[in-house]
Parts: structure tokens; C-alpha cells; sequence
């Protein structure tokens, strides 16, 4: 116990981390795995033909993988950089690689969200003369999110989780900081153990409950 | 009857031939539409009805014959489709109100979003049709809490919030409990009065009689028969039309 009291900034600045990690990663994963669900259900064969190739192929990848290929086939051998500084370019490239990942999944939720929209709105909105985007970003994609609020929950929280694997890759979030306080406290493994699960523990149930609650109140009542 | 003394037809249908694979669904219809007319289809289900309405503006493909709208043919994608939708309002079966936008926003939509009209102004006539179709009080409801009835209506206004050359309506009357039948049927009399050209898929005969000026009848995919609504009903000439009418009669 005295570990943690001892070490609670350390623990605090690797959650940090971790949070900031989740929700930048979130937000690209909300971003481009809409696109993907546009083009699944795009009227061009070539568009579907690549986002449902996208989410095949990144979906049946270890994530481990594919933050592995981020930090060293893009960050090593292709040379892609963000930033002078080491730690925070492997920080941007497990964030492309966990944003990539979580994309493929947040498509396929969207897509079963665009499912359960009703033929009849996207016709309606055809004939009134809205163009395909429009449909798509006005009348289809709204209730489509609407409907999948409490699926895109769990993806935070599997993708909260997931952030631990950007240590594979040396990111100093919580996960790697704690293997360092094992290291560090070898007589206190257990209760840092238990520290951090509970940490995660206050991460993600909030964040359950919160994507409950915004489930029922952006339901659409048909 | 024409308002701008335009006397070339607004929809021509030329040899219109349609399939569902290898479902022969419209079969070399030819139907001309003039500005002002009100024209009823009438016929057994599956007869190609709605395909016919779905047709006009392009919900469906066609493929065979051609269908110009306003001395055009009928855009194939893009731009220029959405522009010949807006200028076809259509009236569906089961409503089709935007479900997450209040009944303001569903009337105001197409004129913001297509037309490009301010805001306020698209409010303020959008209230102007609401109140129009009885619905006013309701404006900032959504679609879920009004009663079928009150929906269509919502959905005919939005329909003419777009200034449409015309309106199709398919089976507007058919989901409805019967008692708010008449309170649809009546805001389409009224626009029919008006002068608005309408195609009006129904079975409602009363309506037919008192508003339509001609009667269309198909059957498995072809126009059968065309009549006034008076002598198609009275002394229908084929004995499809017949059989037809004397069913719906027994009803
Ligand atoms: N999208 C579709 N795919 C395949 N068949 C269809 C489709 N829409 C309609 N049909 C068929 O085409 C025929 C005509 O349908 P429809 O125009 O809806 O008739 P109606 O409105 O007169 O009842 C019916 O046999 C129907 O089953
Ligand atoms: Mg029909």
C-alpha cells in the first residue's frame, strides 16, 4: 500500500496517458470507422469493395501487431515521424495504430446501427432531393449513431483496455509503469497489482454506465 | 388549369417497361400527365402501382422506354437527380417522417438543405403549412407522437414545403385507422382544388370521384383501362376492371 502512496504520481501521470491515449484514439476511430461505414454502404462497387476488405483484413490482426508494425515498420523502417522527441512520436504512432485497429470494429457497429434504420427514412430523404452524402450525414448516419451508443461504449472500454498494448512500444502508460513498479517495489507486487486494476476498474464502469444512460436518452422512438 | 399557360403535359411515360429480375413489373406504359391533373391509379396488389409512382421520380430505375418530367428526361444520377426530386413530392404508405427531427425540422429540411433557404424563412413557412395541415400545435413534436393520421398530414406538408410541380402519393391512406382516413383525404382535396398535379395511388373511391379527373387502372404491370372517375366506377369497359371493382365494392 505504502508503494502507491509512495508512487502516486507516477501512477496518476501513466493513467493520464492511458486516458489521453483512449480518447484520442477514440475520436479517430469514431472518425475514420464512420467513413468505413459510408463506404460499406456506399453506390460505388470500388468503396465498398475497400472498406469491407479494411475490416476483414485489420479485424482478424492481433492488435499487438498491428502497434508493433506502427512503432516499427512505420516509425523505424518508413520513417514516419510526429514529432523530434522519441516518446512522443511512439505515442502518435500507437494512437494511429490502436485508431486503425478500433476503426474496424466501430464500422461494423455503425453499419449494424445503419441497419436498423428503416428503408423508408433514406427514401424519403431521397425524395425530397437530398444527395447521397447528405442523406447519409442528415437523416441515415444520426439515427444510425443513435441507435449504437451502447455498442460504441464497449469499444471505449475494450479499446481503454487495448491501450495497454502500446507498450510494446515503450509508451509509458499504465500498463508498462506498472511492470517498472514491480520492478521497483518487488515486495509490494500484489497490492500495486490490485491498484492498478482498480484504477481501470474507475476508468471503465463509469464509462458503461455513462454509455447506458446515453443510450435510453438518444434512443429514437419510432 | 394551367397557371402559367404551359400547355406541354408534365410527366410523359413512353413505352415504359420495368423488371424485377425476371418479374415483368411495368410493361409498356404510356401516360401522360398534365399540369393541374389529378390523376388516381387504381389496381390489384402487386399490379405495378407503386413501381409506376417510384418510377416517375426515379426511386426506381426503369428499364425500357423513357419518362421526361417538365419537357426533360428524366436525370440518371447526381446533382441533377436530386434537383428532379425536389420538384416531385412524394407521399408514402407508411409516412417515412425523419424520426430523430421534430415535425418543424422534417418541413424545413429540404428547404434548408436543398433550396438552400435561410433558416427563419424556412420556419416561418413551414408553420405557415403546418397550420395549413392542421398540425401547428404539434410543430415541435417528433413523428413517434403524433397519431398516423397527423403524420401523413406532416408528411404532405413536407412535401409542398418544397414548392414541388407535383406530388405522388402512394396508398397515403392505406396504414391509417379509419378514422383518420378523411382528415388525410380531405388536405389532398383541398390541394387537388388548388390546382396541384397530383398521381395518387388509392383505392379510395370517394376521393377518386371527388377529385380525380381521370382514373388509371392497371393490372399485372399494364394500364388496363382509363377512364373519368364517374364512368370508370359506374361502366368500367374491361372485364379486369370489373371483377376488380366489384371486389373492392364488397369491402
Ligand atoms: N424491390 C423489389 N424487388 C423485387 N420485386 C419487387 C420489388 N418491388 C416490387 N416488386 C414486385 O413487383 C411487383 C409490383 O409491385 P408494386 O409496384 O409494389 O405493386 P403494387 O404497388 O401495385 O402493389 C410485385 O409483384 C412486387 O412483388
Ligand atoms: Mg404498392
Amino acid at each position: 500500500m505504502q508503494a502507491l502512496i509512495d508512487e502516486h504520481r507516477v501512477i496518476l501521470e501513466a493513467f493520464w496517458l492511458t486516458i489521453r491515449l483512449t480518447l484520442a484514439s477514440g475520436f479517430m476511430a469514431l472518425v475514420l470507422g464512420t467513413i468505413l461505414a459510408a463506404m460499406r454502404v456506399s453506390p460505388l462497387p470500388v468503396l465498398r469493395a475497400i472498406g469491407t476488405a479494411y475490416v476483414n483484413i485489420v479485424r482478424n490482426t492481433p492488435l499487438t501487431l498491428v502497434i508493433v508494425f506502427c512503432g516499427l515498420g512505420l516509425g523505424l523502417v518508413l520513417d514516419v515521424s510526429f514529432s523530434t522527441s522519441l516518446s512522443t512520436n511512439y505515442l502518435w504512432l500507437s494512437i494511429i495504430g490502436l485508431s486503425a485497429y478500433t476503426a474496424a470494429f466501430v464500422c461494423e457497429a455503425i453499419r449494424a446501427g445503419i441497419n436498423t434504420v428503416p428503408v423508408g427514412q433514406a427514401e424519403a430523404a431521397r425524395a425530397i432531393g437530398l444527395t447521397f452524402m447528405q442523406n447519409l450525414r442528415l437523416i441515415v448516419l444520426p439515427q444510425a449513431l443513435r441507435s449504437v451508443v451502447a455498442p460504441l461504449g464497449n469499444i471505449l472500454i475494450a479499446l481503454t483496455k487495448n491501450t495497454t498494448i502500446a507498450a510494446a512500444i515503450g509508451v509509458g502508460e499504465a500498463s508498462l509503469t506498472m511492470k517498472t513498479l514491480f520492478e521497483a517495489h518487488g515486495d509490494a507486487v500484489v497490492p500495486i497489482f490490485f491498484g492498478f486494476a482498480v484504477a481501470f476498474l474507475v476508468l471503465t464502469l463509469p464509462t458503461g454506465l455513462l454509455f447506458t444512460w446515453l443510450s435510453k436518452r438518444l434512443a429514437v422512438i419510432r | 388549369m394551367t397557371e402559367n399557360g404551359d400547355a406541354t403535359p408534365l410527366v410523359v411515360l413512353k413505352d415504359v417497361n420495368k423488371h424485377f429480375g425476371s418479374l415483368h413489373v411495368l410493361r409498356d406504359i404510356n401516360l401522360t400527365i398534365s399540369r393541374g391533373e389529378v390523376v388516381v391509379v387504381i389496381g390489384p396488389s402487386g399490379s405495378g402501382k407503386s413501381t409506376l409512382c417510384r418510377a416517375i421520380n426515379r426511386l426506381e430505375t426503369i428499364d425500357g422506354g423513357t419518362i421526361t418530367f417538365d419537357g426533360q428526361p428524366l436525370a440518371a444520377e447526381g446533382k441533377a437527380l436530386a434537383r428532379l426530386r425536389s420538384e416531385v413530392g412524394m407521399v408514402f404508405q407508411s409516412f417515412n417522417l425523419f424520426a430523430h427531427k421534430t415535425i418543424l425540422e422534417n418541413v424545413t429540411l429540404g428547404p434548408i438543405k436543398v433550396r438552400g433557404v435561410a433558416r427563419a424563412e424556412a420556419e416561418r413557412r413551414g408553420m405557415e403549412l403546418l397550420e395549413r395541415v392542421g398540425i401547428g400545435a404539434q410543430a415541435s413534436k417528433y413523428p413517434a407522437q403524433l397519431s398516423g393520421g397527423q403524420q401523413q398530414r406532416v408528411a404532405i406538408a413536407r412535401a409542398l414545403a418544397m414548392d414541388p410541380k407535383m406530388i405522388l402519393f402512394d396508398e397515403p391512406t392505406s396504414a391509417l385507422d379509419p378514422e383518420m382516413v378523411q382528415e388525410v383525404l380531405d388536405v389532398m382535396v383541398r390541394l387537388a382544388a388548388e390546382g396541384m398535379t397530383m398521381v395518387v395511388v388509392t383505392h379510395e373511391m370517394g376521393f377518386a370521384r371527388r377529385a380525380a379527373d381521370r382514373v388509371v387502372f392497371m393490372a399485372d404491370g399494364q394500364i388496363v383501362e382509363e377512364n373519368a372517375p364517374d364512368e370508370f366506377f359506374t361502366a368500367p369497359r374491361t372485364e379486369r376492371a370489373k371483377d376488380f371493382l366489384s371486389k373492392i365494392l364488397t369491402h
